[in-house]
């Protein structure tokens, strides 16, 4: 009769740990937890500058730590905790994206937090738990670990819209993200029971081994635990039909937390569900990749007609970001069923074949990286706009299109890159949003998937109206006609930058600056992605 | 082919980069107008103009060294022959590159694009905010000369997309009332024309790169012809659409009168003499060229929408109050013209539509800057509030006179000469379309003397007696078209030396890859006719 002890040593092996490959983990960790313990303990100790300062070193530590690990170790994967976390070039793009927006998202909330009457290390606090929450998400090759990550990136989430409890629409979308939240959290969790039912495991790959490995008579309960996988991240990417929430609480949450959660909650999302479908079961291919193109389709053609009907910018753009996700998943689709078998018949690495299904994930993985700037910047542009004119007094809604009337004669440089950012979004040639959109039409048509290649560019013409009337309007010289009493004052001293925040004009010059580089000369991104996708294949 | 016999084609070229220079001076030119300082708005359009004219001197100075005998021998390989090539990497990844050349396709429009937009900008006002105007008509500029002279698909799409933003912010910010759904209207329908355009330029270069790896390489492409029947007419189809849009062919027009009327008069001389042209441009170079089977499948479709579109075209603009709007629809009349020309698959006809665009951007950019002039005077362009025009402004209604004939295509201007060669190379080919599409001339003559006549004759109201004639300034703007309108009349052989070998080397091209035959010379339609008349002069003794 072995002993209690003798029992634990036996089954439980402690898994070693690779403390290097968790360091961006660790800094934001770490971070999150030294600025609550500061706060809470001496209050008076942390001025509002010294936790937004803290917030976008950590941001910037997180990402100059992954691309230094990157270059040191190639993209090839690294896995600790016993398979469960694996760091390889994808995990870690993501993960230097999550900095990149976490540096974003607090310089453009440094001067809306007073505002929304938030505090400032709550705010940073839980802005760096989530960034964690997502960087463990991007890594994860265990559902246990993903759904960890989802959890961890959603509660701090929930916190940070209800953050600006002050308005009423805050708690509401708060409640609303959190209501249906914990409801995708269930059927996540109840598709990784099943999952675990029909394959013995929930380490990703050893799913996919087993999927490769085995003769099965049927697959129906592993089919139905898929099903509800996507599910769960289908909300959290806001694909239709699991969108609903997205324009309430897009619309509630303080804007600099809006484009957080356009850019990089989705990011994650995305990533968690590149790995489960890619990585896990790839074997059923041929069964979900038709869900993925429902998926797409509904999503772009949903979010580009929605968003032309909108009168508020920000659940114009809350729509948009739901086309975007589509397009996304166009390339999460561009998987031929045929290559499929081909893995299977020479399961165990023809680099020929990950370079084929790699197309479709490295345009994916183009496409969230540009998406995320152009949706931080444009968001952080509503950030500025209602920030230098407050809230409104005739009970329109804070974003409402006609706010924006004449903004390119208030101020000329903001409505231009806000211009920029928009056209971006339409696919205008010469910003990153078109080799975006033209890298996933490629993957598209590379697998053949004509029909939704055609329904992808057309649904970005529907969209466009939307983005051009806001071009439009603040393009439009009547408005500052209709406005005369204070036309020629603006004119004599026209506000440039002076009297808008420089943290936000900074965030903002970044995000065009990407976009625009990014849409000139896009080989290195290209390159970054292509390697980071190929890194994912078993 | 594709680099090293690029290269060798470019001999003539010397060193200089002409052709990215054309793009990128006006470019440099609007950075350097947005930069100036805020207080001195009126430096812009000096300056802008400036830059405009640069590239056009060098536009110039380029036809000047274009070799029409170096493209006559490249035509014994068989080889299309693009001069002045220079191609730099761009996106290795994805096998693209920043490569330009000209034949004698593109040479005259990138001439007339470059010409043309330093004309209006120094004799056109825009009335309000001239440095962005002047910013946007450079970037206009570049971005056109970068779509014809574009040699790769993904960089050819690039410019064709980028042009649509400042055309789309020319209308919306210096238009007229209705501009903003003008604006809005000419974006869209334009988009939604090129959305499947760029499905298709990745399923070509998909479908049709060679082994080595991808490419969006024109030469590569075309010269290649990798593409299955069915994959290329389907592509073709995709990429005809884009280009029938922009053309515009009548079911598919519908933007262009809205664009042209609410447009600021340097926008509609651009839009008409320029953009216009990126459509039929497109057909020859990225339908004829790239799909030579599928355009030979899809020609008779071509035809008729293009003789449908001169037909309709001419009775609509006939129907117009709008003097504006009479321009508009005879531009789409004209447009048909060159659809009619380029799918006739003869060398009188292609170079004629080749010609014809060129004739047609110097004749309607000179008709609207004239009604543009009108407007500024009186206040209106509606035909039946204007009467008695000559007695008043009698230099204007001159130069109204000669460039309106110009566009009716009376012999001896520039007008006639590519009209006639389309009609003489498309009745070898297609006898009936071209029967039908010669009434469009006589129509043609018809709505603009009728418009004339109305306008100009009949007893002047007070209004009308003292509307102003040409001031120097003006003369000065409209000198050039007069002059081009003249010259190219009585001696188009510079015109006709550079397209005709190209038009000759795209024909090859067709009858090499397609089941095209080109009409035996000793046959059919001379000897029809002549029997016809005998017998008829046989009935008659």
């Amino acid at each position: 009769m072995p002993s209690l002890e003798e029992l634990f040593n036996e089954t439980f092996a402690s898994p070693s740990v690779d403390w290097w490959v968790l360091v961006p983990q660790i800094i934001l960790v770490g971070a999150a937890l030294g600025l609550l313990l500061v706060a809470s303990l001496a209050p008076r100790a942390l001025p509002a500058w010294a936790s937004t300062v803290v917030t976008i070193a950590t941001g910037a530590a997180t990402a100059i730590t992954a691309a230094i690990q990157w270059t040191d170790w190639g993209s090839a994967p690294r896995s600790t905790l016993a398979g469960a976390f694996v760091s390889d070039g994808f995990s870690l793009l993501i993960t230097v994206l999550v900095g990149a927006g976490v540096v974003m998202t607090a310089l453009v909330a440094h001067s809306a937090l007073d505002r929304y009457g938030m505090a400032p290390p709550e705010f940073a606090a839980l802005l760096l738990a989530s960034a964690a929450g997502a960087v463990v998400m991007a890594g994860a090759n265990d559902l246990i670990v993903l759904f960890l990550g989802l959890e961890s990136l959603s509660i701090a989430l929930y916190v940070l819209i209800a953050l600006a409890g002050r308005r009423a629409s805050s708690r509401e979308s708060a409640m609303k993200y959190f209501v249906l939240g914990a409801f995708s959290s269930a059927f996540f969790l109840y598709g990784i029971a099943l999952v675990y039912g029909a394959t013995g495991g929930t380490n990703l790959s050893r799913i996919s081994e087993f999927l490769f490995g085995t003769v099965r008579e049927d697959d129906y309960l592993l089919l139905a635990g898929v099903a509800l996988l996507l599910v769960g991240l289908g909300f959290k990417i806001a694909a239709v039909p699991f969108h609903f929430w997205a324009p309430d609480v897009y619309e509630g949450a303080p804007s600099p937390v809006t484009g957080y959660l356009a850019s990089i909650a989705k990011a994650a999302g995305f990533a968690a569900m590149l790995r489960v479908l890619y990585v896990a079961v790839l074997q059923q291919g041929t069964a979900w990749s038709p869900i993925i193109v429902a998926l797409a389709f509904a999503s772009l053609s949903v979010g580009a007609v929605m968003a032309i009907c909108q009168s508020d910018v920000k659940r114009m753009l809350a729509f948009s970001s739901i086309s975007h996700a589509g397009f996304v998943l166009v390339g999460l689709a561009a998987v031929d069923p045929d290559i499929v078998d081909r893995l299977w018949a020479d399961f165990g690495g023809s680099v020929g074949v990950a370079a084929d299904l790699g197309d479709g994930v490295s345009s994916a993985v183009f496409y969230l990286v540009a998406y995320s700037f152009m949706a931080l910047g444009s968001f952080a542009v509503l950030s500025a706009v209602v920030g230098s004119s407050g809230d409104p007094d005739d009970g329109t809604s804070r974003h409402d299109l006609s706010r924006y009337g004449g903004l390119a004669r208030r101020r000329p440089v903001l409505a231009l890159a806000f211009a920029v950012l928009l056209l971006a979004q339409a696919g205008v040639p010469l910003t990153a949003g078109f080799v975006a959109k033209f890298e996933v039409i490629r993957a598209a048509v590379g697998e053949g998937i004509y029909v939704l290649a055609a329904v992808a560019m057309v649904t970005a013409v529907v969209s466009a109206f939307a983005y051009l009337r806001v071009v439009l309007t603040m393009y439009a010289p009547e408005a500052a006609a209709t406005s005369g009493d204070d036309a020629p004052t603006a004119r004599i001293s026209r506000p440039r930058w002076g009297d808008l925040p420089l943290t936000t004009v900074l965030a903002i010059a970044l995000a065009v600056a990407v976009t625009l580089i990014v849409g000139v000369l896009p080989q290195t991104l290209l390159e970054w992605s292509a390697d980071a996708a190929l890194s994912i294949f078993p | 082919m594709s680099a090293g016999a690029l290269l060798a084609a470019s001999g003539s070229g010397a060193d200089f980069p002409i052709l990215n220079a054309l793009i990128f001076v006006p470019a440099v030119g609007a950075l350097v107008v947005a930069l100036l300082p805020r207080n001195r708005p009126d430096l812009a359009r000096p300056v802008g103009a400036l830059f405009a004219a640069i590239a056009g001197a060098l536009a110039l100075a380029m036809a000047w060294q274009f070799d029409t005998s170096a493209a006559a021998a490249q035509l014994a390989n068989g080889d299309a022959a693009f001069q002045f090539g220079s191609e730099v990497s761009w996106i290795p990844a994805l096998g693209i590159s920043w490569k330009v050349g000209i034949d004698g396709i593109s040479l005259w429009l990138v001439v007339l694009t470059s010409v043309i937009v330093p004309i209006v900008l120094a004799g056109v006002d825009p009335h309000h905010d001239p440095k962005p105007y002047t910013a946007w008509m450079l970037l206009l500029q570049a971005g056109s000369v970068g779509a014809f002279v574009a040699l790769d698909l993904f960089l050819f799409f690039v410019m064709f997309e980028v042009v649509l933003v400042p055309m789309y912010l020319l209308i919306a910010g210096w238009g007229y009332e209705g501009r903003r759904y003008a604006a809005t209207k000419f974006f869209i329908y334009t988009m939604a024309g090129s959305a499947l355009l760029l499905v298709a330029i990745v399923a070509t270069a998909v479908l049709g790169s060679p082994e080595s790896g991808i490419t969006f390489d024109l030469v590569t492409l075309a010269e290649g012809q990798r593409l299955a029947t069915n994959a290329a007419r389907l592509c073709f189809v995709a990429f005809a659409i884009a280009f029938l849009v922009k053309v515009p062919v009548v079911p598919l027009h519908t933007w262009l009168p809205d664009a042209h009327t609410e447009a600021p008069t340097a926008g509609s001389v651009v839009l008409a003499a320029v953009l216009l042209k990126l459509g039929t441009y497109g057909l020859l170079r990225f339908g004829l060229y790239l799909f030579p089977e599928a355009s030979d499948w899809a020609a008779p479709v071509l035809v008729t929408v293009g003789v449908v579109g001169v037909i309709w075209g001419a009775i609509t603009a006939a129907m117009q109050r709008d003097l504006k709007r009479l321009v508009a629809y005879s531009s789409v009349a004209h447009m048909g013209f060159i659809v009619l020309g380029i799918f006739a698959f003869t060398a009188e006809a292609i170079g004629g539509g080749v010609i014809q665009m060129v004739n047609h951007g110097i004749s309607t950019g000179a008709l609207f800057l004239l009604v543009g002039m009108l407007y500024e005077r009186r206040r209106t362009r509606q035909i039946d509030e204007l009467a008695g025009i000559q007695s008043a402004a009698p230099v204007y209604a001159g130069v109204f006179t000669l460039i309106m004939l110009s566009s009716v295509g009376v012999p001896g201007l520039n007008g006639f000469v590519g009209e006639f060669l389309i009609l003489i190379g498309s009745f070898e080919t297609r006898r009936w379309w071209t029967v039908i599409a010669a009434t469009g001339v006589i129509l043609a003559a018809l709505y603009l003397l009728w418009a004339y006549q109305r306008v100009f004759h009949g007893p002047p109201a007070a209004a009308d007696r003292q509307t102003a004639d040409l001031r120097k300034g003006e003369l000065a703007t409209l000198a050039p078209f007069v002059i081009a309108a003249v010259a190219l009349g009585v001696y188009p052989k510079p015109l006709l030396n550079a397209t005709e070998p190209a038009a000759d080397t795209l024909l090859e091209h067709l009858v090499e890859h397609s089941d095209f035959e080109l009409p035996d010379p000793a046959d059919p339609v001379i000897v029809d006719a002549g029997d016809g008349a005998d017998s008829h002069d046989g009935d008659d003794h």
